[in-house]
This record gives C-alpha cells, structure tokens and sequence, in this order.
C-alpha cells in the first residue's frame, strides 16, 4: 500500500490549523508555546512531502534549518516565560492584562 | 567458503575505489568574505563584546560597550558605503555599467545590489543613534553589562541580512536573527512588569508570524519547486500555471508572516502593547530596524520576484494599506499615552509604505525606500525626547507629562515639535517629501482611492500630532500654584543630545535639499 503525498500535505495542513487554532484559543502560555512548535513542524512536514515530490533535497535540508530556529526560539521563549512566571502559580496569558487600550 | 568471502571482499573493495574513482572532488561553496563584511563587523562586534566582557575580571563602565558598538556599526556603514560604489554605477554609462553591477554571493543566497546596501546604510544609522539613546538610558537605569548593545548588534545584523537575502529560507533565518533578540530586548527592563509583559506578548505573536511565514515559504517551495527568488521568478516566468491554489496560499501567508514584523492592519495586534510595555529607546529601535527588515523582505520578495503575479498581489497590499492607514491614525488619536499613539501612528505609517508597494512601480519602490529611511530619523529622534520625558524608571508616559514642556525644556519641545510635524508631513522636513513620493507613485500608477485614502489618513493623523505640540506649548497646570522649579527636571545627556541633533539635522536638511536621498532611494531600487 503506498500512502500519496496529498495525504502529508493533508495531515501537514491539520496539523499546522490545529497549532494555530491552539494559539489563538488556548490561554496557558506553555500550550500556546507547544502549539507554535506544531505549527514549524507542519511546516517542515510540508518541506519534506514537496522535496521528495519534486525530487530535490533543498527542502529536506530546509529541516534542519527550521529545527534549529525552533530550539533557539524555545530557549528565548521558555526564558521570557520564567521571568514572568517565577512568582505565580498558574501560567496563564490571562494575568497579562497590563497593557490594553 | 573463505575464498567466496574473499572474493565478496574484493568485489566490495573494487566497487568502493570504483566509486571513489567517480565521485567528483567535493566542492565548496565560495563565500566571499567581502559581501558580507557589513554583517560580518557587527556580528563579530557582538561576539567581542560578549567575549570580551565575560573574560575580563573588572566590569568596565557602560561607556566602552557603547563606543565599540557605535564604533563597530560606523565601520559597517563604511563597508557598506564601498559595497555602493561597487554595484551602483556613479555616472551612466556602458563601460561604468558594465563595471559596476549587481551579483550574487554564497553560492546566490545573498544579493549584493543597490537594494541591500541601502538598507545596510539605513540600519547601521539606526544603530548608532538607537545605541547613543540606550547608553544614556542604560545609565539612568543603572544597568550593567553589554547585553543590551550584543542584542541591538545581533538585531541589526538579522535585519541586513533579511535585506540582502536572495532565497526565501535565508529570509526566514535573518527574519529569526532580527527578531529573536528582539523579544529579548523588549523585556530588557525585567524589573518593570510591563516590559516582562511585552516581552511575552511579542514572543508569542512574534513566533506565531514566523511559523505563517515558514508554511507560507514551505507552499511557495512546493508550487515553484525552489526556494532560491531568482530561480521562482525564471520559473514563474516560464511556466503557464494553471492551478497554483498551493503557491497563491504560499504567497498570502508569506504576506501575513511578513505583516506582522511591519505592524500592517490586521497583522497589528501586538503594536501598541509592546511599544507601550518596551523601553522607550528600544521601541524606537523597534520601530527604525525591525519595520525596515520587514518591508526590505516584503519589497523584494513581492516587487522583484513575484511581480508577475502582480495581479494576484496588488489587490491584498491594497486592502492591507487601506486598512493600516485608517486603523492606524484613528486609534491614534484617542490614546492618552504618547508610546501608544506613536504605535498607532507607526502603524499608519507602514500604510504609507504599502502604497508604494501597492504602486508596483520602481517609482513606488523608490518612495518607500525614501519614506523608511525619513522615518527612521524621525521615530528614533521622538523616541530619544520620549526616552527623556519618561525620566528615571521610565513611567512617565502619558500625554500631560508633556504639558508645559516648552517652558522647562525649550529646547526639547523645539526638537519634538519638529519630529511630530515631521511625521505629520509638514513641507519642508523630510516627513513631507516621503508622503509626497509615495501618493504620486499611487497617482501616478492609477490607484486614486489609494491616494485620497493616504491623503485623509494624514489629515486625521495631523489632529493627534498637533495636539500634543500645542500641549507641550500651552502653560503647565497649576503653574500658578507650583513654582516651576518644583516640577522635576529633565537631564539632557550628550549622548541623547547628539541624538537628537543628528536626527534633526537629517529631517530638515534633507528636507530643504532632498535630491541626494531622492538620488540614494531611486539608485537603491536596483534589485539583482
């Protein structure tokens, strides 16, 4: 049984909908933080389904950019995050209601 | 058996030297160290910087960490400056054509052409002045460490690179570059609640902008088959495409990706609270670098290779401008904090420079390379007077601490009252002659509603503008009661001083005597 790229780019779309769906309706910031993960990886998902469609290895070592960029955001993002929430229970976006108008 | 074994061995050892014997000789890719010398500087700057003071047992004053990094973005500039004379023609001309033009380095990721040094000169500039801004606001604060100059150092670097980048997954590693420290520098005031609170909020919706613009890029590869821009342009050039539903998606989110870093209507969420919530000399910085890397990306991925989509695209940019320009100078004018209004007014400016986009023109192009370089000068010169009035912990924000600022500071209230006018587009500074090029360039290419759109916007944006200069030029209340020496004093230090006077020197002087940055914009339009 052989699986046709449509159903990568298919999964790669759901995936990348769940992750933004995720960021924009969840409100504990770590969530939100996993959901942008979903999003790079339903990109690079992508990259690969096209790369071997096209039989080119420019968007398989598009990967490796992508993974890169995803762990230094992480380390910026999960850094930000303890600043703010070292002294509260939860980690929740709502507690961030300082700035509005 | 053995023998079989051996035999196999053999046939293996053949089949290995035979290979070897095929394979051609690796080759490298050839950098050329001298088209990324700009970058090269300030990255190195950076490293040093942070190399260096971790090394050293004495922490050194504030003061060597600025002067290296203005030091460092001097010298980029100058390197910049030779690029220049290498790929733009002086004179016209076949032999000097001929002699100086546009190419291509690392293999065709990097475009070294008149468009990437222009923004290379433009960023290193902002550098400078925003450095000069943080060092005297680094003092105030009392904070130690060359952090906050490696960060502004490495953003830069990010933003020359966005630039000069000529392949789309570059784009995205310099869009991440700019960004990145920026979160960080956002949150730099960590003592303050609201900076730690823009810090989040820029992360979250900056890293949301930057998985669009991957998915987008990701859809952009599987439509055109590359990522390399020239390669999708001679593609697109070549190919009758009759269902490209995968590569128009592609370029939509490219422009949502891409929207957010300009702050463009819908795209603007993020603006007024992390402007707000930042300190007041990185929002400038803000405001000058990271809206200059976005629309360089913007401007050459959509005018240069995807102008034979024009239809496609002209139509979204033109939605975008509209909705940036009114969103933009109506909530601006019913903010009470003048971080806020200038968010929304950076807002309304980035519709502007969608207009030249939208004008698909090099004429267009040519007004917004002029309106961001103007705009530069005049965000970094407000924020500086905003960075002062905000006095020490950086609170003082709102639009009465302006009341009464021309009796205790003249001289400020001078440079700010030319700043806002500036951004007004009151002739004679360079604010006026930006608005002027890009409505000519809609007129010009026949996008009327556009131009009158523009045009309203500014009248609108004039009333929040001019009420602040009359504020700071009408009495302070209760002066009667408090003696004026009573109200807390501004320090002015020579660095923001140099500042501001640079700034201002830019504004009016390229006001009176436009044609050399008319001259440096047009010729930036040189794309490879």
């Amino acid at each position: 049984m052989t699986v046709s790229a449509g159903w990568y780019l298919t999964l790669s779309a759901v995936l990348f909908t769940i992750g933004a769906v995720g960021l924009l309706v969840r409100r504990n910031v770590l969530v939100m933080f996993m959901c942008v993960e979903l999003m790079l990886n339903a990109a690079n998902l992508a990259f690969v389904t096209f790369a071997r469609q096209l039989d080119d290895i420019g968007g398989q070592s598009a990967v490796f950019f992508v993974l890169v960029v995803a762990a230094a955001e992480v380390v910026v993002g999960l850094g930000i995050i303890v600043a703010i929430f070292r002294r509260r229970a939860g980690a929740t976006a709502d507690d961030l209601n300082l700035l509005k108008g | 058996m053995i023998a079989a074994v051996t035999a196999t061995a053999a046939a293996t050892a053949g089949v290995v030297s035979a290979v070897r014997t095929q394979l051609p000789p690796l080759r490298l890719p050839s950098v050329e160290y001298s088209a990324i010398l700009p970058e090269l500087i300030l990255m190195g700057a950076a490293l040093a910087l942070l190399l260096g003071s971790s090394l050293t047992r004495r922490r050194p004053g504030p003061g060597l960490f600025t002067a290296v990094t203005v030091a460092a973005a001097l010298a980029s500039m100058g390197a910049a400056w030779k690029l220049w004379a290498d790929v733009v023609p002086a004179h016209g001309g076949q032999a000097a054509a001929a002699a100086h033009h546009p190419y291509t380095a690392m293999s065709g990721a990097l475009a070294v052409d008149g468009f990437s040094v222009f923004f290379m000169v433009l960023l290193t500039s902002a550098l400078v002045l925003s450095a000069l801004l943080g060092d005297a606001w680094l003092r105030r604060e009392g904070i130690q460490g060359p952090e906050y100059h490696v960060l502004a150092l490495f953003c830069v670097s990010g933003a020359m690179l966005m630039a000069a980048a000529n392949d789309l997954l570059v784009l995205f590693l310099a869009l991440e570059i700019l960004s990145i420290p920026l979160y960080v520098l956002a949150g730099f005031d960590s003592r303050r609640r609201q900076s730690r609170e823009a810090a989040m909020k820029y992360f979250v919706l900056g890293a949301f902008s930057s998985a669009l613009l991957l998915y987008g890029i990701a859809l952009v590869y599987g439509g055109t088959g590359s990522t390399s821009l020239p390669q999708i342009a001679t593609y697109l050039a070549q190919q009758v495409i009759t269902s490209n539903g995968v590569l128009l998606a592609g370029l939509a989110l490219l422009m949502a990706g891409l929207g957010f870093k300009v702050a463009a209507v819908p795209f603007h969420a993020w603006t007024p609270d992390v402007y707000q919530g930042a300190p007041s000399p990185v929002t400038g910085f803000m405001a000058a670098a990271a809206k200059a890397g976005g629309f360089a990306g913007l401007l050459r991925v959509f005018f240069s290779t995807f102008a034979i989509l024009r239809l496609d695209w002209q139509p979204l940019v033109w939605v975008l401008a509209v909705l940036t320009l009114l969103v933009g100078s109506v909530l601006a004018v019913v903010q009470t904090d003048i971080k806020r209004m200038l968010a929304y007014s950076s807002i309304s400016h980035a519709g502007f420079v969608l207009i030249g986009l939208q004008a698909g023109t090099v004429k267009g192009i040519a007004g917004a390379l002029f309106y961001l370089l103007a705009y530069t000068f005049m965000v970094l010169g407000s924020f500086g007077i905003v960075t002062l009035v905000g006095r020490r912990g950086d609170t003082h924000h709102s639009l009465d601490d302006y009341r009464g600022l021309a009796g205790r500071r003249p001289g400020l209230a001078l440079a700010f009252a030319v700043f806002l006018m500036a951004q007004t587009g009151v002739p004679f500074t360079t604010g006026f002659l930006a608005k002027f090029y890009v409505i000519s360039a809609a007129v010009a290419s026949r996008s009327y509603a556009l131009a009158v759109i523009g045009m309203l916007s500014a009248v609108i944006a004039a009333f929040f503008y001019l009420r602040v200069i009359v504020l700071m030029y009408s009495p302070a209340t209760g002066e009667d009661e408090a003696p004026r020496a009573a109200l807390p004093r501004i320090p002015l230090p020579a660095t923001v001083a140099v500042t501001l006077v640079v700034a201002l020197a830019v504004t009016v002087v390229f006001g009176l005597v436009p044609a050399p940055m008319i001259t440096f914009a047009r010729k930036a339009t040189l794309l490879f």
